[in-house]
């Protein structure tokens, strides 16, 4: 006989294919610009980035005897390779992109079991595997040379620096540090960080508008910022951790910039600079390796912002995001082991907490 | 070179730790063990694990001789203690198919000889001299002597019927 | 009706009622499925013709089946017992109309395993002839004990879905001290307007109801929580309810499952039934609305519980409605007074689509439990099937009861069935898997390891009756060893007395 069916006979309209999607999408526009304002060899690194997490993810499940189709259309692999390539300098070469989607899937995600079994978020662990394994390439930063514009490489330059690694003479000059990477130069040479800013010339309005140097996700903040927000008012994820994250490094920024602007960078750069929008809205809030539930994801959040804020002040890696995330998905059994709601008609397990996460 | 001695000496200085704790700290083999594990047995003696009855199958168990799904009276919560007592891995889905069985007499065919609530190690059995006798479904093991002894083959085994009260959702099935 | 604000402050952690205004407004749990309510709410409540056949299940309730009480072949009039309570939480069967009954015998009972249950089957003689019944003028001047027993004897059970015997829980809820009746009126399935018609159309009789019980269990108000997506029920009970100053009408914002007991006492009184406890813990009594009418029904005119409304509705049925049924009425007569199956029925279910059962055929009759029958098509049913969980928590800010649900299944379905914190809390709502983005039967998992915990707590208890039989018999056996012993040893030595005996007369 047939097994009956259990309630509920109902469900909302919603899968985990959706959540990706709709995740890719809120990631499109950020895309779009940061291509546009790159060149084409930022859309030839995308292309490459996502195509190569796409099939290393194919052929991880045909090594597992697992049919392939409903796995890969479920997203998860795209939005691992694209959120890679947001993480990456434009300009990188094929290769960099390539290894680090198959990396992120071979190594970080379908080694412990596929989707939903990683500990660590593949595109973070993949960047900083490249960013330790090959600096340089990691840390060269153009000016932006937007599409169409004079400075523009054309699409053949652009194969001949993407895929062969010919940079095309007239670029030299171009190269820049970002704003991060360029205080933390100038504080070993003992400048304080009011000059370096300066002397950076990098205004508010390009940081907004990511009209300046950087990683494809790194520019675009307003962009990337509405996308989280629909992200949130989709209900595709929660508030907690984006907000946890931004307040993580905006907090002792205030603090600290107040006590001694000269040593410590003001909270405005600090948010609008090196991908902590990008990180706090796309990646961070990653289901499968932030906690379940909401108390656990403020505190998860509010762990990322901090650590990224001690890495970029004190530690040697100026985008510190990546560092922070992994470091506290680390953490995050032992935060869904702790940090549980209050069963209904429980006594609370530990003193009233104030009323934060209460009821 | 002196990396390779040292190292050598390291592994010497170890093993030889090693060893002497086995020797020394050895955990004695509980001789209680058995008797703990024949007080979890249900005691009715019914020798349908192999053994000549509960003691000798804990001795066995004990000992490691015997697998702990060995006891149909028992069911499957015993084959989860014993598991749990022995530290072993118990596969209870091998079991799960034979639900409970009982006893149940068939009343035309019983004569009233007394033979089975005379052998029926948990007084399951119930009934007089020359009068149809009766299986009591909560005493019932299941263990099956009194199928041996009727003379009539009055007495049959029947799996325990699932009623609205004893019917339990099935586990689902899926990769999830 | 407005809670005083200062008393919030002085006891944050055990709200007066009435304070929890800001909780009414903003339960942090939850699920909106789509209401689904419209073709059937908005029929008036209509009766169903006389089936020729009624089968009525002898557990209809939680707690001992019925005993039958009448034989084959005897003929009952309408309100009849046929099957008496046995045992303290019980209750009795009563013959929906007068006819004679056919059958005493097992019959498929509505549930989801279909397995049979002892079921009276009922041919109606179509004269709907009642028994007498005894009424009471004013209900108010009954005492609370003898209200408990006319409701207990009327057999009325809590038609929300729970089918705990009604009296059962007044007699509780007069040793405990309740000052307070919740009226449950939330009716937060989807698909289903019973509750909402009655309401609407019984809504005097209701409210007598809700007084007679205040009177019974000596409760000083009432609280009558009604979603906020059935605006005329809330209107007709208001005006019902103008008369009685200690009966208050609140509208509760619509969101699944506002109708569960816990949720709808702390959203209404801003308290939490302990873990362990009964609401009377707490002084409060929920009854459903549909029950508050069956007990006025009881206790003024004496009518036990033949007959409920059922919500028939769903996409495989021509047209929604509400129809009166007598108990027993198989589902296929509901089904085709609703105009038959216009598509293929793909599921029948008793009860709304979170937490109805499936039913295995349309001959399952309508029971007091049974709130509606739905028949769905294909496209209302969820088709997709599970997949790897992806840890989102949806499942835990939907769980009402504040449970980590994708963790419990992860728990159950590696067999760590005791790891599964909060299982015995859970109260099979089925909103985790409604919410689920990866559509894991969650609360399948959880009704899963709920019966296997129960089984293996009876196999537990069974092995130590057994044991407990097997060591009295042994001792039986030793006593009777040392009877004999003792008694052969008393004859002997009489025996020998004896001899003795005869030899010293011999000698003598």
């Amino acid at each position: 006989m047939m097994h009956p069916s259990h309630a509920p006979h109902a469900h909302a309209a919603t899968s985990v294919s959706r959540v990706m999607w709709l995740v890719i999408a809120a990631l499109v526009p950020a895309t779009l610009f940061s291509i546009w304002l790159n060149g084409w060899p930022a859309l030839l690194l995308w292309l490459v980035t996502v195509g190569s997490a796409v099939i290393a993810e194919f052929f991880c499940l045909r090594f597992a005897q697992r049919p392939a189709a409903p796995v890969l259309a479920d997203g998860s692999a795209v939005l691992t390779g694209w959120l890679l390539a947001l993480s990456l300098p434009a300009w990188a070469p094929w290769w960099i992109g390539a290894l680090g989607s198959v990396f992120a899937v071979v190594v970080v995600k379908q080694a412990f079991g596929g989707l939903g079994q990683n500990l660590f978020n593949p595109a973070m662990m993949a960047r900083a595997m490249l960013l330790i394994a090959f600096p340089v390439e990691l840390t060269t930063w153009m000016q932006p040379a937007p599409l169409f514009s004079a400075d523009a490489l054309s699409l053949s330059q652009s194969f001949a620096l993407t895929f062969l690694g010919q940079m095309p003479s007239s670029f030299d000059a171009l190269s820049g540090a970002t704003t991060l990477g360029h205080i933390k130069t100038e504080l070993t040479r003992e400048i304080s960080v009011t000059q370096a800013l300066a002397g950076h010339g990098q205004s508010m309005s390009a940081s907004l508008f990511g009209l300046h140097g950087g990683s494809l996700g790194e520019t675009a903040v307003l962009l990337l910022a509405a996308g989280g927000v629909a992200l949130i008012v989709l209900r595709v994820i929660t508030w907690h951790i984006p907000l946890a994250v931004l307040a993580g490094v905006a907090l002792p920024a205030l603090l600290l910039h107040a006590h001694d602007p000269a040593r410590y960078l003001d909270a405005t750069t600090h948010l609008l600079s090196g991908g902590l929008v990008l990180g706090a809205f796309f990646i961070a809030t990653d289901p499968v390796t932030s906690p379940g539930t909401p108390r656990g994801q403020l505190v998860f959040g509010f762990g990322v912002g901090l650590l990224t804020w001690l890495i970029r002040t004190y530690g040697g890696y100026p985008e510190a995001i990546a560092f922070a995330v992994i470091l506290m998905n680390a953490l995050v059994p032992v935060i869904d082991r702790y940090v549980r709601p209050r069963i209904y008609g429980h006594e609370k397990q530990r003193r009233a907490k104030p009323a934060k996460g209460g009821a | 070179m002196i990396a390779v001695m040292s190292l050598t000496a390291l592994g010497l200085a170890l093993g030889l730790g090693l060893g002497l704790a086995a020797r020394f700290l050895r955990v004695e083999q509980d001789d209680g063990l058995a008797s703990e594990i024949e007080a979890m047995l249900p005691g009715s003696q019914c020798g349908q694990c192999g053994f000549p009855g509960c003691a000798p199958a804990a001795a066995a168990l004990a000992a490691g001789n015997a697998p702990v799904t060995l006891c149909p009276p028992g069911g499957r919560e015993l084959v989860r203690l014993l598991a749990d007592k022995l530290g072993v891995e118990a596969d209870v889905s091998g079991m799960k198919e034979s639900a409970p069985m009982l006893a149940a007499v068939a009343e035309d065919l019983c004569i009233g000889c007394t033979k089975c609530f005379r052998v029926c190690p948990t007084d399951a059995v119930v009934g007089a001299p020359k009068q149809i006798h009766n299986v009591l479904r909560e005493a019932c093991t299941g263990c099956g002597k009194c199928v041996d002894v009727c003379p009539t083959m009055a007495v049959s085994m029947t799996p325990m019927p699932v009623t609205l009260q004893s019917w339990t959702w099935h586990k689902p099935a899926c990769a999830a | 009706m407005q809670p005083d604000p200062s008393a919030q402050n002085a006891s944050a952690f055990r709200p007066p009622l009435g304070v929890a205004l800001l909780k009414r407004f903003m339960p942090r749990w939850g699920v909106h499925p789509e209401s689904r309510k419209q073709p059937s709410s908005a029929q008036g409540i209509e009766s169903l013709p006389l089936p020729a056949m009624l089968h009525i299940p002898l557990l209809q309730h939680s707690g001992a089946a019925a005993k039958p009480v009448v034989s084959v072949g005897q003929h009952v009039l309408k309100g009849e017992l046929i099957g008496a309570r046995q045992g303290n939480i019980s209750a009795p069967v009563h013959a929906p109309t007068s006819g004679t009954i056919v059958a005493i015998s097992d019959y498929p009972a509505p549930h989801p395993s279909g397995l049979a249950v002892l079921t009276i089957s009922l041919q109606p003689d179509g004269e709907e002839r009642w028994t007498e019944c005894t009424t009471a003028d004013d209900p108010f001047s009954l005492t609370p004990a003898e209200i408990a027993e006319r409701v207990a004897a009327a057999g009325v059970v809590g038609l929300g879905g729970a089918t705990f015997p009604s009296s059962v829980k007044m007699l509780l809820g007069q040793r405990s001290k309740v000052h307070t009746l919740l009226v449950n009126g939330s009716e937060c399935e989807p698909y289903l307007s019973c509750d909402d018609r009655l309401m609407r159309e019984r809504a005097a009789q209701i409210v007598e109801g809700i007084r007679i019980v205040l009177h019974a269990v000596g409760a000083s108000r009432a609280l009558c929580g009604i979603e906020n997506n059935k605006p005329a029920a809330i209107e007709a009970m208001r005006q019902a309810a103008t008369a009685f100053p200690q009966i208050e009408i609140h509208a509760l914002p619509t969101l699944y499952p506002m109708g569960s007991d816990r949720q709808l006492i702390h959203v209404l009184t801003g308290q939490e039934v302990p873990s362990d406890g009964r609401s009377a813990d707490v002084g409060v009594l929920v009854h459903n609305v549909g029950t508050l009418y069956a007990i006025q029904q009881a206790v003024r005119f004496g009518r036990p519980l033949i007959s409920r409304v059922v919500t028939v509705a769903g996409g495989a049925l021509g047209k929604a409605r509400n129809l009166e049924a007598l108990i027993g009425t198989p589902a296929r007569l509901l089904v085709e007074h609703c105009g038959g199956l216009r598509e293929p029925l793909v599921r029948l279910l008793m009860g709304g689509p979170m937490m109805g059962m499936q039913l295995p055929s349309l001959d399952a009759p309508v029971i007091k439990g049974c709130s509606g029958i739905l028949a769905l098509a294909a496209n209302e049913i969820p088709q997709e099937q599970p997949s790897p969980c992806i840890r989102c928590g949806q499942c835990v800010t939907a769980c009402p009861m504040s449970l980590m649900p994708f963790e419990m299944s992860a728990h159950i379905r590696i067999g760590e069935l005791d790891a599964a914190q909060g299982l015995k809390d859970c109260i099979s709502c089925g909103s985790c898997s409604y919410v689920c983005p990866a559509h894991i039967p969650l609360s399948h998992y959880f009704d899963y390891a709920k019966g296997e915990l129960t089984a293996r707590e009876r196999g537990k208890l069974r092995q130590e009756s057994i044991r407990q039989l097997t060591g009295a018999r042994k001792e039986r056996l030793e006593a009777e060893a040392r009877e004999k012993a003792e008694a052969a040893a008393r004859r002997k030595a009489e025996r020998e007395r004896a001899k003795a005996a005869t030899a010293q007369g011999k000698s003598a």
